[in-house]
């Protein structure tokens, strides 16, 4: 059965559309259907996280208009091909998303996919409500600061109270994605812990991304990081992200920046 | 305790404050979740209330509230118009 799961953060720029690429492909890595959803209409992004920007034709909103098919908007990816994108508006019209295309786009992805990822715009208006909407799990990514701890302490109200699943008494399962961690600076009391996060969110940990030049650089190349360098700290720690979202257990760490040895050498092939 | 966790902690661990303030702010922030917005609710019933017995203008009518670290004060300036006060007086008795 396709779970939807919606990737997102209140604040703006903490990751969501790096680590919604990350994530949807290494759920592609390991043979999963997916599909990720941009929903930031007006301000598409993740289309360029993927490299997949010069091939947009149709997107999200034309769908939703009926001028599109489902099947002419999505787009395959050129190294993976079990992960898909269905993209973005980038007219300026954000009312044209509408609860009831968004129902009926949602009920027909999950019957073709096996994983939904919908990557949510900032904010907690319009956008950012029907993203979440029709969601069975939430990611949340939240940086180790207090506005993004505060903005994901009301984006996780929100997922209690105004998606579906809430609505009907159900619980959309929620995980807390945090990203940009330096382990060195929070170790030194300059940045929250891991443990202050948790505690004050009350949700559990989905993993740990290290602050990291690869997730830049992957961007950069419009390549999700787990597939640009697999062995990368960061890749490894959404890889195992992705195994616990399948439900898997996996042991909690924190991937180390890499250094250029042999021991990390053989370590990052053995995690790729 | 802001103070003292500072020094605790050396000069460098602000990590201590920001958990302290946030746990401060997000207690306040979880109670207020989901209620409508209780000012704009407090205004309007003490409106319909008063309206009952005075005739006044729904603009001269202030509700302030302020926030302090122990005790919050709920301030309410209703703008009665001359000459209603006496029909006041004659409804308390």
């Amino acid at each position: 059965m396709a779970k939807v799961v919606v990737v997102t953060s209140g604040k703006g720029g903490v990751g969501k559309t790096t680590s919604t690429a990350a994530l949807g492909a290494a759920l592609a890595q390991m043979g999963e259907r997916v599909v990720v959803v941009d929903f930031d209409v007006g301000l598409r992004n993740l289309d360029l996280v993927l490299g997949a920007e010069r091939r947009v034709v149709f997107d999200l909103i034309n769908v939703v208009q009926g001028v599109a098919k489902l099947s002419q908007a999505l787009i395959r990816d050129k190294r993976l091909e079990n992960l898909w994108l269905l993209p973005a508006s980038q007219t300026r019209d954000k009312d044209a998303l509408t609860d009831n295309g968004v129902r009926s786009i949602i009920t027909e992805l999950r019957t073709k996919f096996d994983w939904v990822l919908c990557d949510s715009p900032a904010g907690i208006e319009r956008g950012a409500m029907l993203a979440m909407r029709y969601a069975d799990e939430a990611v949340i990514v939240t940086n180790p600061e207090v506005s993004s701890v505060r903005d994901s302490d009301r984006i996780i109200g929100m997922l209690d109270s105004k998606t579906v699943k809430a609505e009907r008494g159900e619980r959309v399962e929620k995980h807390v994605l945090i990203t940009r961690y330096d382990s060195g600076r929070a170790s030194r009391g300059e940045m929250l812990s891991i443990d202050d996060i948790l505690e004050i969110l009350a949700t559990p940990l989905l993993g740990i991304i290290p602050e990291s030049q690869d997730v830049l650089r992957a961007s950069n190349v419009g390549s999700p990081v787990t597939l640009n360098d697999a062995a990368s700290a960061p890749a490894r720690a959404y890889t195992d992200a992705v195994r616990r979202l399948m439900g898997e257990s996996v042991t909690m760490t924190i991937p180390l920046q890499q250094r250029k040895g042999f021991m990390n050498r053989l370590l990052g092939r053995r995690a790729a | 305790m802001m103070n003292l966790l500072r020094l605790i902690n050396g000069r460098n661990a602000s990590a201590p404050v920001a958990r302290e303030r946030l746990q401060i702010l997000l207690a306040h922030e979880r109670g207020l979740r989901g209620q409508p917005d209780l000012l704009e609710l407090l205004r309007s019933e003490i409106l319909a209330v008063v309206s009952r017995h005075v005739t006044l203008d729904p603009e001269n009518v202030v509700v302030r509230m302020e926030r302090g670290k122990h005790v919050s004060t709920l301030e309410v300036d209703i703008e009665v118009p001359n000459g209603v006060v006496t029909s006041i007086a004659a409804v308390a008795t």
